[in-house]
């Protein structure tokens, strides 16, 4: 439990912001929903940027979003190294906003996908999976047409040697690069992910281990 | 002029001269547009209406009942569930992506209409054979259109079904349903009353988009000139569907608006003749107020077209402020295009609510009638009926006795597929409520979303339709529709509450058209009122025909049903091993209908299974009460024998389980019995046997244990043996990917 907030940032066309908020609040954790035309982040202690589809994903997903007055602020607030998340459009938006290298792409076989991934936790650094442990399974549910990571090589390389791919594809549902589900930045406060662990937080829906991501990013909060 | 006018916008003679007659004087071009979409047969209703009353629509747990946007039921501790079903079968046949996508927005808009947040939706398609390319390019397109349009709107797709027949051909059926929550003091109705109130209009401009949908594409069937057709198509655009959703839902949360209405199905002219209608006002609309996308559009373009992702609210002046407020947050536009009037007084006393249209405000009058004239005073027709000539003469032999029966285990084969292409392109677990998800009976819901807290309670649905047995007999075929239906929810652990209905039918001019739809009613309401389950909404689509060749008649239903509290996940249709196979109800050796016969061996005669509608109404709530209470009676899995019969529902339990079964010496006679559809059978897997036919007898329900579930073979003696291998490949083989 924290007396600490989490703000979860919404564009209009955003989804996911209050399974986000609903599975947060369960935790005893505070949540507050901030618009995107705001750039007062009203004093949380780190923010998440759900799925959905930003500014209706036009020109590309999040291309738009990086233009929102918050996001000025977002990017502050990650540069001085709280945690911020981004969960499938999320990570999207951090990635046209240079907070993450590398972009999300159609899938490989340019369809929708709506369904259970099997991940391996990867890099234990990230502010999303510090309290899991290397080499550990998830089943998280992914729900994406541009969830397919792909970057330049040096770039790749550099993800893999720091220890900043946070998740894996067991099988790669994509054609993501090296099956890379989830990134972080190289502080490892800012995260990435396309799978949904608030999908994945309830024993009622079919799993728990989304709570892993949630746990390890609410004991970051600074 | 006139004549011809009115001929070519849809309109025949006989309701051109009821036109003058209302009017007092002939109408004008504008007056005529108007006339020619309120009274089409999409918007009217006008051949079906003499029928429709005979279903059942009330019930204690109703709030809201036909004819409005949308049924609304309450569920208890304050909160009211919106459904409505509706087709999109002719835009889906002309432009598929679109046709589709549109299709769920229009649904949509009619549960926030309400006051209810879209929680879940529902697509129930029937396509020709997709062996054919013109099938497959409109299922593919269709289902890129559900997917493309659900998901970015933010509105799970949670569930539906898919059929592939040869009398769908070229004209697919595009039916999709909504669910919608509120807290029941939220629940808005579509009145323009106060004089004095504004109509703003909000959300997109008016394009050339849809005009004469209704009248032009919906109310007549498909031949070699329906390409051309294509303009009456609507566009969708789900972002500013999704804006649209969340402003309105605000502006009913501040309460600042009174009433609010959807633009759907002949648009503005719908919208403003249907709110001053109910409130038995009248209103003023001025066109110029109307923001369009083009500059050179004429006023009945603009009065009638269809652009999508449109609400007319009706404000109070103090409120419009706040109202326009809310817009610009959104990033909607908001236009003041009308002010409700008072209805004019006659000399006999009557008072007529009277929609006037001007060019400009302040400007000249260009249209002028009673709004209820357009709105509910279209004509009714009752159009003749007659049995199928060669009804009789199927009724007397019995289906598949000179059928190839050399190969079941091909035959099975043949029926074998997994819909999973489908709904992974859908969003099906957006709002953490889809606990039971698609591939099962049905879809168990929990009844949540945005704003409106979870009690533990849960919804239960399923959507539901049957050709082939509507075609050998529509009215005990719909009657065997709506038992399925009311089944496969209760197989969640849902007791049925409701249902709403979408009739895809042929041309009404024909009487064998008109005959299976009066009987499909009949066979719909003798089974709502003997399982207690009231009507609340529905829809008919007519006109279903290529070249003159009508589908086969095709009533589907969505079936909701609540489950008081969720207590754990039911535990699904997959076999796990070790359980012994009970089956609950008596399987008639008859093949009237089936898959087996009337789709494989091309066999339509026979009488359908006989149904026992108050068996099945105590089979009902014993499976909510078994499923419920799983654990007590150690059952693994559970599923309903329907389609295919008992043959397809083993497999279905063995691949969705990985564990085989094998069947006792005897316990299915033959192939009949195995193919058979007759209604109100239960397949239970269970390590307490004893328990469930105890459980079941106690009850007056025929059970009886039928086999084991072990290995990893359907192993039905004497006719089938299958390995797991065999399914997974025959599945592969017949992919829809």
């Amino acid at each position: 439990m924290t007396g600490k907030s989490v703000g979860i940032l919404v564009f209009p066309g955003s989804n996911c912001e209050y399974d986000v908020a609903s599975v947060l609040e369960k935790m005893g954790v505070r949540t507050q929903l901030i618009w995107h035309g705001q750039t007062d982040l009203g004093g949380v202690s780190g923010l998440i940027l759900p799925g959905g589809f930003a500014h209706g994903d036009y020109l590309r997903p999040g291309a738009i979003a990086r233009f929102s007055p918050a996001m000025s602020s977002v990017i502050e607030f990650a540069k001085s190294g709280h945690p911020v998340l981004g969960i499938c459009n999320g990570f999207q938006v951090l990635t046209e906003a240079k907070l993450l290298p590398g972009a999300l792409q159609k899938n490989a076989r340019l369809k929708f996908l709506c369904q259970e991934a099997e991940l391996e936790v990867v890099s234990t650094r990230s502010s999303a999976t510090s309290l899991a442990e290397s080499g550990q399974r998830l089943f998280l549910p992914i729900n994406h047409f541009e969830g397919n990571y792909t970057c330049d090589n040096d770039t790749l390389n550099e993800l893999e040697s720091n220890n900043q791919v946070v998740l894996r594809y067991v099988e790669n549902p994509n054609g993501s690069m090296n099956s890379i589900a989830g990134i972080c930045s190289k502080e490892g406060n800012i995260v990435g992910m396309m799978p949904h662990p608030e999908r994945a937080s309830d024993d009622l829906l079919g799993s728990v281990d989304g709570l892993q991501i949630f746990k390890s990013y609410v004991s970051n909060l600074m | 002029m006139e004549m011809s006018l009115h001929r070519s916008l849809g309109l025949t003679d006989s309701e051109y001269d009821m036109i003058v007659e209302v009017l007092g004087r002939t109408p004008n071009h504008l007056e005529l547009a108007m006339y020619s979409v309120m009274w089409s047969e999409h918007c009217s209703y006008k051949s079906s209406r003499v029928h429709l009353g005979r279903l059942p629509s009330k019930g204690d747990n109703v709030l809201v009942g036909p004819g409005e946007n949308a049924g609304v039921i309450d569920i208890g501790d304050g909160i009211a569930i919106a459904v409505r079903m509706e087709s999109h079968n002719h835009p889906s046949a002309i432009e598929p992506y679109q046709g589709a996508a549109t299709g769920v927005g229009g649904i949509l808009r009619d549960i926030f209409t309400m006051g209810a947040r879209p929680i879940a939706l529902f697509d129930s398609l029937r396509m020709g054979p997709i062996d054919d390319p013109k099938n497959r390019w409109i299922f593919t397109g269709v289902v890129s259109g559900i997917s493309g349009y659900g998901n970015a709107v933010g509105v799970p797709t949670v569930g539906g079904e898919i059929v592939f027949d040869k009398s769908f051909s070229a004209n697919p059926l595009v039916n999709v349903a909504a669910v919608g929550i509120l807290p029941k003091d939220r629940l808005v109705l579509a009145k323009a009353s106060g004089a004095g109130n504004l109509a703003v209009l909000l959300g997109a401009s008016t394009g050339r988009d849809g005009i004469g949908g209704v009248s032009v594409l919906a109310s007549s069937g498909f031949d070699e000139s329906s390409a051309a057709k294509r303009p009456s198509v609507q566009v969708g655009d789900p972002y500013e569907e999704k804006k649209l959703i969340e402003a309105c839902l605000e502006l009913l949360d501040l309460k600042v608006v009174v009433g609010i209405q959807d633009l759907g199905g002949a648009g503005i002219t719908c919208a403003t003749s249907e709110t001053a209608a109910n409130a038995g006002m009248g209103m003023d609309v001025y066109v110029s107020e109307i923001p369009v996308r083009e500059s050179d559009m004429e006023p009945f373009e603009i009065m009638t077209s269809e652009s999508q992702e449109r609400m007319l609210a009706i404000v109070q002046p103090g409120s419009l402020e706040k109202v326009l407020d809310v817009a610009k947050k959104w990033q909607i536009s908001a236009s003041v295009v009308g002010v409700v009037k008072d209805p004019v007084v006659l000399k006999s006393g009557v008072r007529v609510g009277v929609l006037r249209v001007f060019d400009r405000r302040d400007g000249d009058l260009i249209a002028e009638m009673p709004a209820a004239s357009l709105a509910d005073e279209a004509p009714k027709y009752r159009r003749e009926m007659r049995e199928p000539e060669d009804l009789q003469s199927r009724f007397a032999r019995e289906a598949g006795t000179d059928s190839d029966r050399s190969d079941l285990n091909r035959d099975l084969m043949q029926m074998l597929y997994d819909p999973r292409w489908i709904y992974s392109q859908y969003d099906h677990q957006l709002f953490l409520n889809t606990v039971v998800k698609p591939g099962q009976d049905a879809t168990l819901l929990r009844a949540a979303g945005p704003g409106v807290g979870y009690t533990g309670k849960g919804i239960g649905a399923s959507a539901d339709g049957n050709s082939r047995w509507c075609s050998v007999d529509p009215r005990a075929g719909s009657a065997m529709v709506v038992a399925e239906s009311a089944l496969n929810v209760a197989l969640v652990g849902a007791e049925p509450a409701c249902l709403v209905d979408c009739l895809n039918f042929g041309n009404p001019e024909h009487p064998v058209v008109m005959w299976q739809l009066s009987e499909a009613i009949d066979g719909i309401a003798e089974a709502c009122t003997a399982l207690g389950i009231p009507v609340v909404g529905g829809n008919v689509s007519f006109y279903n025909e290529v070249n003159g060749l009508d589908i086969d008649p095709t009533p589907v239903v969505t079936t909701l049903g609540v489950a008081t509290t969720i207590v754990r996940r039911p535990p699904g249709i997959g076999f796990v091993e070790p359980a012994t196979l009970v089956l609950i109800g008596e399987t008639q050796p008859n093949l009237a209908g089936s898959r087996w016969a009337y789709q494989l061996k091309n066999d339509r005669s026979g009488t359908l299974p006989v149904i026992d509608l108050p068996n099945h109404r105590r089979l009902l709530s014993a499976m909510v009460n078994l499923v419920r209470n799983s654990e007590q009676y150690s059952i693994s899995a559970i599923h309903d024998v329907s389609d295919g019969g008992i043959a397809l529902a083993l497999a279905e339990m063995v691949l969705a389980g990985g564990n085989g079964v094998v069947t006792a010496d005897g316990a299915i006679g033959d192939y009949r019995e195995l193919f058979s559809e007759s209604a109100s059978r239960v397949l239970v897997a269970t390590e307490k046997p004893e328990s469930v036919l105890n459980y079941s007898s106690g009850l007056g329900l025929a059970a009886k244990v039928i086999g084991d579930v072990t290995g990893s073979r359907l192993v039905v003696r004497g006719l089938l043996d299958l390995g797991l291998d065999d399914l997974r490949n025959a599945v592969k083989q017949n992919g829809l990917s």
